[in-house]
């Protein structure tokens, strides 16, 4: 019992961020119209990103940036002290890179509805086959 | 398609649950992803290029190319909504609607009719259900200063505080489509035109990019700014950290520059003649 | 870390994820998806990530819910799923 609590305390963490990865997931596949399928899209995305940085999260660290003062340029910096930066560096652009690729899918939706006067799956289908 | 795709979902979520029961514990310092590459980024940061905040210098000196390159993707998409929206054909509408200021009237004036001139008492809108807000304006040109003030803030104390190019970078394209927001699209592109956007993405790229064929041409590798030490009269660590700078600076332009062009194209469906 | 705030914000980020995709509205859905996006960015604030955190705050929580509103204001609001 004490171990069963151990390992769920320690991973309910990964746990939620499946969950969530699952609900985005399950947006893509089965909404039907497609503004719904990019915030599916769009949820995954955090999902994926959320369990990046918390591989990177560290016990009793502070935040990634140095303390320093004026006089104190030469103390040693010990790596335990801090959390891991590099998850973080490599989210932040991908979540810049994920509001680019939004504008992207938003701008195809725009384009999709000129054409189609609609944005639900079936009934552009239908339209195409239809012409 | 709802029952396959919650069955996939399902077992794909099954799955990685599993393979979560091989995960280090949340939060352990001896995991693998913190005991490799980044005890060195943490520990010789300040030595070498004398950053405090280790995010920074990770993203533009350490890993330059990488986020180099996120940047051109930034400017792709930009690029890739002008020519996928974008529609040139000028064709001018048939009737335009303008509210007198002082009684609140709403004028349709058709094609032949004579549009009032530019002044105080009249204002064009874009449809009848426009309100004459006031309020909402008169704020918002209150706080658009201080928030491009905030942004600049951002992108110039990346290196002491949390912020950098991309963050500042979007803060100041937010100030941008606020005041479009406020106002309407036209009076916002009478500010920051559609040339002057493209522009200033390329700009951005450009400085990123020629940072690194400078570093080049005095002799180090590409971005590897303390090459730069003797152009700015420093040392090659202070060289570094103006190097990061610049770089931010870059970015900063190129981000904001692509996030309105997004919300130009976005907002008018690339006819760039009425907003939200 | 307080570990009651952290579930808190997770179990909230979960109805907020359900909700986004749930609701008939897009208006909606894109505000709610705002939402969402700002809970996540308290999340990544309490586990120290700072930089990503503010970024989550202006791109998520910002432009991409102002882009989706554009976006929707263009088209259409009407949603059968």
């Amino acid at each position: 019992m004490e171990v069963l609590l151990d390992v769920l305390i320690s991973r309910v963490n990964y746990w939620v961020y499946i969950v969530l990865m699952m609900i985005g997931l399950y947006g893509i596949i089965a909404k039907k119209n497609l503004v719904k399928k990019i915030i599916g899209m769009n949820i995954l995305q955090t999902a994926v990103i959320l369990f990046f940085i918390s591989i990177g999260a560290k016990k009793n660290a502070t935040i990634p940036i140095i303390e320093h003062g004026h006089d104190a340029a030469h103390t040693a910096v010990t790596a335990t002290h801090y959390i891991n930066p590099l998850p973080h560096v490599l989210m932040l652009t991908a979540i810049v890179v994920a509001v680019a690729t939004l504008g992207v899918a938003l701008t195809l939706v725009i384009k999709v509805h000129q054409q189609y006067h609609t944005l639900e799956e079936n009934e552009i289908l239908e339209r195409i086959r239809e012409a | 398609m709802k029952i396959g795709g919650l069955i996939l979902v399902v077992i794909l979520g099954s799955v990685l649950i599993y393979g979560s029961l091989e995960f280090p514990p949340w939060g352990d310092p001896a995991s693998p992803a913190s005991s490799h590459v980044s005890p060195y980024y943490i520990e010789k940061s300040v030595e070498d290029t004398s950053v405090p905040n280790l995010v920074t210098a990770v993203l533009a000196d350490y890993r330059g190319y990488d986020t180099m390159f996120e940047t051109i993707v930034i400017f792709t998409a930009g690029i890739a909504c002008i020519f996928l929206l974008r529609i040139f054909r000028k064709e001018e509408t048939e009737t335009r609607l303008y509210r007198h200021i002082p009684t609140g009237i709403t004028l349709r004036i058709e094609k032949s009719g004579k549009f009032p001139e530019k002044s105080a008492a009249f204002e064009r809108i874009d449809s009848v259900w426009v309100p004459h807000d006031l309020i909402v304006k008169t704020t918002c040109r209150l706080i658009v200063p201080f928030i491009q003030i905030f942004a600049l803030y951002v992108i110039a104390h990346g290196h002491h505080s949390p912020g950098g190019g991309f963050q500042g970078g979007v803060i100041l394209g937010a100030a941008m489509i606020l005041y479009a927001v406020a106002f309407n699209l036209r009076s916002a592109t009478r500010r920051m035109g559609e040339r002057l956007t493209v522009l200033l993405c390329t700009l951005g790229v450009f400085i990123y990019a020629g940072t690194g064929v400078l570093c080049m041409l005095l002799g180090l590798n590409y971005l590897d700014y303390s090459a730069l030490a003797g152009v700015l009269g420093v040392d090659p660590v202070t060289a570094r950290s103006h190097g990061i700078l610049i770089v931010e600076i870059g970015v900063g332009i190129a981000v904001m520059a692509v996030m309105v062009t997004l919300y130009y194209n976005l907002a008018s469906a690339g006819k760039h003649d009425e907003g939200l | 870390m307080i570990w009651q705030i952290e579930l808190l914000i997770l179990i909230i980020v979960i109805i907020l994820a359900v909700g986004a995709l749930a609701v008939k509205d897009l208006l909606s859905a894109a505000i709610l998806f705002g939402a969402y996006s700002f809970m996540m960015c308290l999340l990544w604030a309490i586990m120290g990530a700072v930089d990503v955190a503010f970024t989550e705050a202006s791109v998520g929580a910002g432009i991409s819910t102002v882009l989706f509103v554009a976006a929707v204001f263009r088209t259409s609001r009407r949603t059968e799923d």
